[in-house]
């Protein structure tokens, strides 16, 4: 009974506020752009989110000119756990499988980018919003410059 | 992992011989305080004796003092237990914009209701501007609310000055002191009545009454490691208040409901404790706040200390770290056994970062980016020599995948 009692108050500690799959990409985020991109490194990049309200983040592409599929995506995020959470899964999400077509990507959904995070607390709905804007906006660059071309 | 626990202002254990006094109430000596027999009578007793501690504490006499559920509780009791007994005598409330929720919310609802409610300013330091204060004060002020120390940024408040501020207006105001004498309630009502929540300033500051010079002041037991769900209200026995729970005369009529004897008996054990302690521990606290504070400002670029310099809580520790989010920042420092909290708006439900920090005139987004430690009795040198080293890393880190470049 006693011995009970306490494995009841250690399982509380393992209660965190994000399920594993936020946690493990918040504490090890993927495709992080550590230093600035030299000039012509990627083909477009986008900007969401403002720092007042507590996150901001920022995306770049590189995409096949051929098959019109993301190669590349490399972010920054400044923001709570959710929101760099979100940022990481959304760039693996557009890169695996040889890459999400441009089209696609245009459409994705934040809840997809929730639905493969397993969950975001209600309260963090607004930081896989964020991450989806970026990338719009990122895809929206990358189009306007080949219009110039 | 060894788990290092800096968050005290948040709450505390409950230190063991103060559990030690609370268990007899807990099982055999179980009474109704309010029943004539042995058992009724053993309740009662305690609860007065711990009364009578209290007050003793406080300096005052110990049907002053009433016992709550909580420093949230008290806070509202006095807050509208004046507003509502006073409101034939004005309308008028002074409370500064660094208050605790627990008062800033209960102006807000009487406001609501037709109270006018006077937010003051505070410098950048978090100390009230005493020159609003006297500006604002008017012959229709019933209540003035303001803080002892700040819970986020340990700022301490010049309540004695405040205070004489207050007693130098009354003495002006003769006309309405005139009017008042003819209200049989009370012999003299020396309006506005001055209210301070103490709970962060319990173990640290002085509390006797006296020379604070206050009229109402709010304390609980789980920030001086008693234990939860109770506190006090000091009432200066010249104002009446009205209850804020009804049903019972218990609490002198002014709080109903079975009192929960363990917990009273805990809190004045705690109170007399932390008074014990209050100078040494005080000093130690300091002297590591100092330390850390130093190292802090030293090996991290681009950071902020929150609150004032030296009119700080010995056991507050609150920086600003630019360019990264304080929920990560919490988050991160957990895995590594820290617990901190943080002002940031990502663990508020209104997504808007500390009213503390703003009212201070910080930025958006340093308000976000803050980070409280704070220090109690279990808290070593090595335990901070800890943090001083995980830290700094782990600002480096968030920093580095921030979109903010610093």
């Amino acid at each position: 009974m006693k011995k009970n009692k306490q494995a009841d108050i250690k399982k509380g500690g393992q209660l965190w506020l994000y399920n594993e799959i936020v946690k493990d990409h918040f504490l090890n985020p993927r495709n992080v752009l550590l230093d600035d991109p030299k000039k012509g490194e990627f083909d477009g990049e986008g900007i969401a989110g403002n720092p007042m309200c507590g996150d901001q983040m920022k995306l770049w592409i590189k995409v096949d000119p051929k098959t019109q599929k993301i190669k590349d995506c490399k972010w920054r995020t400044y923001g709570c756990g959710a929101a760099i959470a979100s940022t990481s899964m959304l760039s693996i999400m557009v890169t695996e499988k040889g890459g999400l077509p441009l089209k696609k990507a245009l459409n994705l959904k934040p809840q997809e980018i929730v639905k493969r995070l397993g969950g975001l607390p209600a309260l963090k709905f607004h930081c896989s919003v964020l991450g989806q804007a970026a990338l719009k906006e990122a895809i929206n660059d990358y189009l306007k410059k080949q219009k110039r071309n | 992992m060894k788990q290092i626990y800096l968050d005290y202002a948040a709450t505390t254990y409950i230190d063991p011989r103060v559990l030690q006094k609370m268990k007899p109430y807990l099982t055999t000596a179980y009474g109704n305080a309010s029943s004539l027999y042995f058992l009724g009578r053993q309740a009662k007793t305690a609860i007065e004796k711990a009364r009578e501690e209290v007050a003793k504490i406080l300096g005052v006499s110990s049907q002053e003092i009433i016992f709550t559920g909580s420093g949230t509780e008290s806070d509202n009791m006095a807050i509208f237990g004046i507003a509502r007994s006073y409101q034939n005598f004005g309308n008028h409330i002074i409370v500064s914009k660094t208050e605790h929720k627990a008062v800033l919310e209960s102006a807000k609802k009487l406001e609501k209701e037709g109270f006018k409610v006077t937010y003051l300013n505070v410098d950048s330091n978090g100390i009230v501007k005493l020159d609003e204060l006297k500006k604002t004060l008017n012959q229709k002020t019933i209540l003035v609310s303001i803080m002892y120390a700040n819970n986020e940024i340990g700022t301490i408040q010049p309540i004695k000055e405040i205070s004489r501020i207050i007693s130098n207006f009354r003495k002006q105001s003769v006309k309405r002191k005139a009017q008042s004498v003819h209200d049989s309630r009370f012999a003299i009502s020396d309006l506005p009545a001055l209210h301070t929540d103490a709970c962060q300033a319990a173990g640290a500051l002085s509390l006797k009454i006296k020379d604070l010079g206050v009229d109402l002041l709010t304390l609980n037991g789980s920030k001086i490691y008693g234990p939860k769900g109770v506190g006090c209200l000091y009432v200066n026995k010249n104002y009446k208040i009205e209850p804020l729970i009804v049903g019972g005369s218990q609490e002198m009529g002014l709080r109903a409901g079975t009192e929960n004897t363990a917990l009273i008996v805990g809190f004045a054990e705690a109170l007399k404790l932390a008074e014990k302690l209050r100078k040494k521990e005080s000093q130690r606290l300091r002297s590591l706040r100092d330390y850390f504070i130093k190292k802090i400002l030293k090996t991290i670029p681009h950071c902020r200390l929150n609150g004032h310099f030296q009119k700080r809580l010995p056991n507050n520790i609150n920086f600003s770290f630019a360019g990264i989010e304080g929920e990560s920042l919490v988050l991160k420092l957990d895995q590594y056994g820290i617990s901190a909290s943080t002002g940031s708006a990502c663990t508020s439900t209104d997504l808007k970062p500390s009213h503390v920090l703003m009212a201070l005139g910080l930025k958006e987004e340093l308000a976000h980016g803050s980070l409280r430690l704070t220090l109690g009795r279990k808290t070593t040198k090595k335990d901070l020599d800890y943090v001083l080293k995980i830290l700094p890393k782990i600002v480096n880190d968030l920093r580095k995948i921030s979109v903010i470049k610093l």
